[in-house]
């Protein structure tokens, strides 16, 4: 049995949050700009123009790419052979998220209690969802997750009759509803089928799939090229100040689902799409 | 159109403000998001006279802007981190009293309800956006920062920031006219 050490999960945590926070990856990068290059509203042209900049101060001077360096959400795959000694696994992430929003200077933003409100003061608790897996492997993935686009995600309890065109319905609505509040150009996360709750884990899920990837099932592919579709009729723009690029993206992940029901999640990302991975 | 405006505000030179006007503000503002207002509404509704009210403000708000901001901590040799709007719409509870009290400005992003609208008119004021997500670009014209109220808030404090040639555009005028209604019916009628 492979034995893996907290200590190197805290390291690797760390170094994580602050690469993430600093630097988009290369795909969300080409995304918008290209969304740059052919955008025809003027104001919108303008924002994602200053968008491009803005990444390139944030790389240059090592500065967070949005002052909201989120909650800090993971997806962890652990191997069932894998033995992890020293502190507890979620212990040891949090304190990785914990040097990591310190050392790297980023905004701490979680509270205690929802009602209460009192600053934790280090960004933890983070948010983890563990899944076991086969092998001897630990998999993790960031993704830093700011609020004013959360604020706007949704869940839609669909039924079965609803179909295709409720889907695209209940998606649109909600990025209508979304306007300019959810900073666009957006990334869309979806997540169909499954329960209440596994819909919204589904819909987080997907905005940590690359920009350029496309789903591996035909027809939920082709889905998801019909809502970006018709998110860019909309003409809401970069920054809400019309223009064509409303959303850069739409991700679709998907699991089988009672035979009542089509739960339906959306998960507002804007532009800023931080994701990080590292198999250790 | 692209103006320069200075802050605290001349009245006369905002009501000449269009939506949709790019501007560059330079001068005083001050950083406070959804903890500080919370904070300063309940401490003018606990204040019994006018005078009261305007003193339980840890700052004098009249001709003054805010913007909705809580920024990262600053490395070393920098005035601020990144510094970017934030959501106005949770401010919206407590605006329209800011704004019948005296200020006269706001930063921020994304919609506002039409409580805030209708004290924006009925006061002259102007709301601004600044790009969302373009906290370190928009960094880079903050030339000073101290944080002057609720330091246990954390990045929630209030600071009195300086600002130079900060852009921003005009979303509700002082008369109303609303940029986010009309900018993309404008652009869709403009592919037709």
């Amino acid at each position: 049995m492979r034995n893996i050490h907290t200590d190197v999960i805290t390291e690797a945590v760390k170094k994580m949050c602050i690469e993430a926070n600093l630097a988009l990856a290369p795909d969300m990068e080409a995304c918008i700009r290209h969304a740059a290059e052919v955008e025809d509203g003027a104001l919108g042209k303008k924002i994602l123009d200053s968008l491009i900049e803005n990444m390139e101060i944030a790389k240059e001077e090592s500065i967070p790419i949005c002052q909201d360096t989120g909650m800090a959400v993971f997806f962890v795959e652990v191997g069932q052979d894998l033995h992890i000694e020293g502190a507890g696994l979620t212990e040891a992430i949090n304190e990785g998220v914990r040097h990591g929003y310190r050392d790297g200077y980023l905004r701490k933003s979680v509270v205690a209690d929802p009602l209460l409100r009192t600053n934790t003061g280090d960004n933890t608790p983070a948010i983890i969802h563990y899944d076991i897996v086969p092998g001897d492997a630990l998999t993790i993935t960031i993704a830093p997750k700011g609020f004013g686009s959360e604020n706007m995600s949704k869940v839609y309890m669909l039924k079965p009759a609803d179909g295709e065109e409720g889907i695209r319905a209940s998606v649109l609505d909600a990025v209508k509803n979304a306007g300019p509040n959810a900073c666009p150009p957006l990334f869309v996360g979806v997540g169909l089928g499954g329960d209440f709750e596994l819909a919204a884990k589904l819909a987080k899920k997907a905005l940590t799939r690359d920009a350029d990837s496309r789903h591996p099932d035909a027809h939920i592919a082709k889905l998801e090229d019909e809502i970006l579709d018709l998110i860019n009729q909309t003409g809401i723009g970069p920054g809400g100040l019309g223009g064509k690029t409303t959303a850069l993206s739409v991700k679709i992940e998907t699991y089988p689902t009672h035979i009542a029901g089509m739960p339906l999640a959306v998960n507002m990302c804007c532009h800023v799409n931080r994701h990080r991975s590292v198999t250790l | 159109m692209n103006k320069k405006i200075q802050i605290p505000f001349d009245k006369e030179e905002l009501k000449e403000l269009r939506a949709g006007d790019y501007v560059y503000l330079s001068g005083t503002v001050y950083s406070a998001r959804d903890a500080a207002h919370k904070r300063m509404y309940e401490a003018v509704l606990a204040a019994d006279s006018e005078e009261a009210k305007r003193a339980a403000l840890p700052f004098d708000i009249r001709n003054q802007a805010i913007y909705y901001l809580g920024p990262t901590p600053a490395p070393e040799g920098h005035v601020i981190g990144s510094a970017g709007p934030t959501t106005a719409s949770r401010m919206d509870k407590y605006t329209p009293m800011l704004l019948d009290m005296g200020l006269t400005g706001m930063i921020g992003k994304g919609k506002r309800s039409p409580e805030v609208r209708e004290a924006v008119v009925r006061n002259g004021c102007v709301y601004f956006a600044a790009t969302g997500g373009a906290g370190a670009l928009l960094s880079k014209c903050i030339v000073a920062s101290e944080v002057i109220a609720y330091d246990d808030l954390g990045t929630e404090a209030i600071r009195k920031m300086e600002v130079r040639d900060f852009p921003a555009v005009v979303v509700i005028d002082s008369l109303g006219n609303n940029l986010y209604e009309t900018a993309v019916e404008d652009y869709l009628a403009s592919r037709k």
